[in-house]
């Protein structure tokens, strides 16, 4: 896969969307793409967060160690980005992600991200904008896992 | 030490002076006759009358009398150039000779010098003294007696001559060198005293400069340049001042002979001239003398010279001794002999009212114990309570004030070093390692005297050598002989790799100089041998990686295909450069390179590939400011460059790229050889490209000169790449990009191939082949401390000495490392000086010292309670 291709899976996720094309060719070209063979691991909850991940291909499991072992939270597939929080906010991994079958990612090193969303104050209001709809995701299905209680 | 320059001369060199001189007496019979000859051969043969004469029973006309003596006239001066080469030749040969001792003397003398006589004397005023300060004394010591002898043999010989053509102006000719023999000196001696001031101020001089190179990080840290500046100014300052009073005085004094030796004429001319009128002297006479006075000038220079040589070299000899006249010095006996009988101090150790006074100071005060043989001893106690210094004087490091150290009932004031440094173990807190291989660092331990012969083949060690070596009274220990004391150490040479390996296991070394194996490469000698068996693992690695299904991580290098992870560069050379003429940066100037090129059609492709990539990289970086670190990671371009390549590619885009200058049109050329295509990811190799690469690499091979394959190590499955690493080597590939964890999952196999190979021991051996560079700076301070412990295990001491360690080691190896000492020491006595008390614990006893004095003294757990000092050092902890 080559850097133009990267470039047009870019632009297909949210975060980037707004992105004009030559800051995502340049996020590209300065973070790794990074191929995972079936159970290699991303990273391990309570790592400390050195990178994000956008997943270019394949998919992950989230995984989330509980009293019973590890518990699959969630599925990311092509266009999903993972481990942004921990660098964002500079806390340990809150969970531990997976390969399934072979999985292609981009990694961009903590460095690398916050240059480029100092650089690019676009790029901020974009996750912001996107950490935001996240945000008010969760509220929506709090409310409605309150009324199912309640009900 | 001879206390003057020429007692020094005298004793060493006495019977090559007498020669110089006999020799250059000798020589004056020649000379003079020489110089008598012409005028023979112009009154005689050419003016002559009564031919033909006898001459040694023979008759000669006119014209082979005159042949005969011109032949005579060439026949003398070969002989004067032959005595003046010879004397001249074997002067210097004997100044050299002499300066090599002074300097061999010097040397010795530093190296015997007390310990404390170093904070008097730095590093940058002995270096300047060895080194530049003696080296006018040699050519003077070779002129010193025979130069005075002939120029005052000259001298004499004309002032005769003038005598017998007129007493009167013979008188007058040499009238006035009493007067200059009185002034001269007197103006001289001012002279000296600022040669002497000169001489001290160049050393503060060197002193600072030698200062400023170990200090330079404080002077960065705390930018202190200005001041440094500053304070140099000021030492040159000095220095040109004093210089410039030298040169106005001894070019007065130069005037001063030259108005001197002018006003003899004077009184030729003036008194002569008149004689000459009265008619009292004869016309003749009056141009002889003026002639002769003209050749006694040049002697008579010749000698003030020497005068002021004279002065000079007195005055640096005298300053030079008296530095290196150090009190307490070792004596050349302990220095250098060995004992008749070999001596142990494998018993007992016993201090007796030892004290230690420094500057009026009592830094040691009545310290008695004794330790018994075997015994496990740690010292502590608060910082400055003498425990560091009681160490040194255990090892004789530094000579108590009074009382003494008994070991196995023998006091070691008195032994040579031949006992207490072999003996005797002792590491420092800050041990030295020396700029050579590791290897050689440890090895030093047990570098004692030299075995068996010394190779004649071996450059100082040649016959020749050694005895002008002799002749100068340096060592003649042969530096070639085999060196280490294998009885010392243990085992035999055979087994010498297997107890270097384990003492780097006792001191923890053992994993790093692992990894300088991997990452060291071979020599030539090494590359059938070592190299085959490593050669072995390549293939190994290869299928275990197959076998556990993780070969894609690993691109192996193919002569047949292009590798996607290896630079454009490396995949045309296939090889790795030795040396300058293919490194990656001067490719796409290099000829034969450029020849390949457009040999396969490369050229234009690379062109337009390298102006593709200067495009892409405007593009990418050029909204980014200069100092951004994506520059210096990802670019291929530097910010500097950035607008260039703008430009040029605006250029490009306007002229086409066969209408550009050949200049601009190879700046585009550089770029495409630094692409890796699986790294990058730009997609511009596309597989014709690579087609013709490979193309190009078969070319490159075959057509490469003779005389530049030493430039390069190519890629070769069957053979070991010298200009590589060893772990390269093994790997003969590239670790894929873009396969997550890629370089720690193959270095875990490649570690188990190494291990299942039998090859960590090669590897280890490698590793103790890495240089440590100047002082070990290439080491950490930890692996410095390490590599000295290990040097003193090596040559096994009776006693060890462990003077604060393992202070500088990670605080949580210092236990281990002490314990695993203890378990390689254990039937041997060890003394260890505890920076923290806690490292006492495995000891039989523990001493605690405070101002001076042994306050406590038992085992760990009986001063491990309530109210010992002991106790509030380990609460310090």
């Amino acid at each position: 896969m080559s850097l133009n291709e990267e470039v047009e899976l870019l632009k297909n996720i949210p975060l980037f969307a707004k992105i004009e094309p030559s800051k995502l060719k340049l996020l590209a070209f300065t973070s790794e793409r990074l191929n995972y063979t079936d159970g290699q691991v991303l990273f391990n909850q309570g790592d400390s967060g050195d990178a994000a991940y956008i997943i270019i291909g394949g998919t992950a499991s989230v995984l989330i160690g509980t009293g019973n072992g590890m518990v699959e939270v969630a599925q990311l597939s092509k266009g999903d980005v993972v481990g942004e929080i921990a660098i964002l906010c500079d806390v340990p991994r809150t969970a531990t992600v997976q390969a399934k079958e072979s999985l292609i990612t981009l990694k961009i090193n903590k460095e690398g991200f916050f240059r480029l969303v100092t650089d690019f104050p676009q790029i901020a209001v974009e996750i912001m904008r996107e950490l935001a709809a996240r945000l008010e995701q969760t509220n929506m299905q709090l409310r409605a896992a309150l009324s199912d209680k309640e009900n | 030490m001879e206390p003057t320059i020429f007692r020094f001369i005298f004793r060493h060199s006495k019977k090559e002076q007498i020669f110089l001189l006999v020799l250059t007496g000798l020589s004056f019979p020649f000379l003079y006759y020489s110089l008598d000859l012409p005028k023979t051969i112009i009154n005689e043969a050419i003016g002559g009358k009564d031919f033909p004469r006898d001459l040694l029973g023979y008759q000669f006309d006119q014209i082979p009398y005159l042949l005969l003596l011109s032949v005579i006239f060439l026949a003398l001066v070969c002989i004067n150039g032959a005595f003046k080469y010879y004397i001249n030749v074997f002067r210097g040969q004997l100044g050299e000779r002499m300066l090599r001792r002074l300097r061999y003397d010097l040397y010795a003398r530093v190296l015997r010098f007390p310990l404390p006589h170093f904070r008097k004397v730095s590093q940058g005023e002995v270096i300047p003294m060895i080194t530049a300060e003696v080296e006018p004394l040699g050519g003077f010591i070779g002129d010193a007696v025979s130069l005075p002898a002939f120029q005052g043999g000259t001298l004499l010989t004309i002032l005769i001559f003038m005598f017998v053509q007129d007493p009167i102006l013979g008188t007058a000719a040499i009238a006035l060198y009493p007067l200059q023999g009185y002034i001269i000196p007197k103006l001289q001696r001012r002279v000296n005293e600022l040669g002497k001031e000169r001489v001290k101020a160049v050393r503060k001089l060197s002193d600072r400069i030698g200062e400023s190179i170990s200090g330079v990080q404080e002077i960065h840290a705390n930018n202190t340049a200005r001041f440094a500046l500053a304070n140099f100014t000021a030492r040159l300052g000095e220095i040109y001042t004093i210089r410039y009073e030298i040169y106005r005085r001894k070019f007065f004094i130069k005037f001063l002979n030259n108005f001197i030796a002018q006003l003899t004429p004077f009184f030729f001319y003036s008194i002569g001239g008149m004689l000459v009128i009265k008619g009292d002297l004869t016309f003749g006479a009056l141009v002889a003398i003026l002639a002769a006075y003209k050749d006694l000038s040049a002697p008579w220079k010749e000698l003030l010279t020497y005068y002021q040589r004279k002065e000079d070299s007195r005055i640096k000899y005298d300053q030079v001794i008296e530095q290196f006249d150090a009190a307490d010095s070792l004596t050349e006996a302990q220095q250098l002999d060995e004992p008749e009988e070999p001596v142990s101090l494998d018993g007992p150790v016993a201090l007796r009212n030892l004290g230690l006074v420094d500057e009026g100071e009592a830094l040691l005060e009545n310290v008695t114990f004794e330790i018994k043989r075997g015994e496990k001893v740690a010292i502590a106690g608060p910082g400055g309570g003498g425990k560091d210094l009681l160490a040194m004087v255990m090892a004789r490091l530094l000579a108590p004030t009074s009382g003494s150290v008994t070991m196995n009932g023998i006091d070691i004031a008195g032994l040579p070093e031949a006992v207490t440094g072999r003996r005797i173990g002792y590491v420092g807190p800050g041990a030295f390692v020396f700029a050579r291989t590791i290897r050689e660092n440890l090895l030093m331990g047990a570098r004692h005297v030299p075995h068996g012969d010394p190779d004649p083949d071996s450059f100082p060690d040649a016959p020749l050598q050694r005895a002008a070596s002799e002749a100068a009274g340096n060592s003649l220990d042969p530096i070639s002989a085999n060196w280490v004391d294998y009885q010392a150490v243990g085992v035999d040479e055979s087994q010498l790799n297997t107890r270097l390996a384990d003492l780097l296991r006792v001191v923890g070394l053992e994993d790093e100089v692992y990894a300088f194996g991997l990452r060291g490469s071979l020599n030539v000698a090494s590359r059938d041998e070592t190299g085959l068996r490593i050669l072995g693992a390549r293939s190994k690695l290869r299928s275990r990686l197959e076998e556990l299904g993780l070969d894609h991580l690993v691109e192996p290098f193919d002569a047949k295909k292009f590798n996607t992870n290896a630079s454009v560069a490396e995949n045309l050379l296939f090889g790795t450069p030795v040396g300058e003429q293919f490194k990656l940066e001067h490719l796409a100037n290099e000829p034969y390179v450029r020849s390949i090129l457009d040999q396969v059609g490369l050229t234009e492709d690379f062109i337009r590939i390298g102006r593709d990539v200067a495009a892409t990289m405007v593009e990418l970086f050029k909204d980014l400011p200069p100092d951004h670190e994506f520059f210096a990671q990802y670019a291929f371009i530097s910010a500097d460059d950035l607008p260039d390549y703008h430009t040029l590619v605006q250029r490009a885009d306007r002229l086409g790229l066969e209408g550009m200058e050949p200049d601009d049109r190879n700046r585009f050329l550089e770029l495409p050889f630094k692409l890796i295509p699986a790294r990058h990811r730009l997609g511009m190799i596309e597989e014709a490209q690579q087609a013709r690469i490979l193309e190009a690499r078969k070319a490159f091979r075959e057509g490469l000169p003779e005389e530049q394959r030493p430039a390069l190590e190519f890629f070769s499955v069957d053979q070991f790449n010298l200009a590589a690493s060893v772990q390269d080597n093994i790997l003969f590939g590239k670790i894929a990009y873009g396969q997550a964890d890629a370089g720690n999952r193959v270095g875990t196999v490649l570690a188990e191939v190494i291990e299942s190979e039998g090859l960590r021991d090669t590897v280890i051996e490698i590793g103790l082949g890495a240089e440590a560079g100047i002082a070990g700076s290439r080491l950490t301070t930890p692996q410095r401390q390490k590599v000295a412990i290990a040097r003193m295990l090596l040559r096994r001491p009776d006693i060890l000495i462990l003077n604060e360690a393992v202070s500088t080691l990670d605080s949580g190896a210092q236990g281990p490392t002490v314990a695993r000492i203890l378990k390689e020491a254990a039937d041997r006595t060890v003394i260890l000086i505890a920076h923290r008390a806690r490292l006492a614990q495995p000891f039989d006893r523990v001493l605690v010292m405070r101002g001076g004095r042994v306050i406590e003294d038992g085992t760990f757990d009986t001063l491990d309670k309530e109210g010992t000092v002991f106790r509030g050092l380990l609460d310090e902890e």
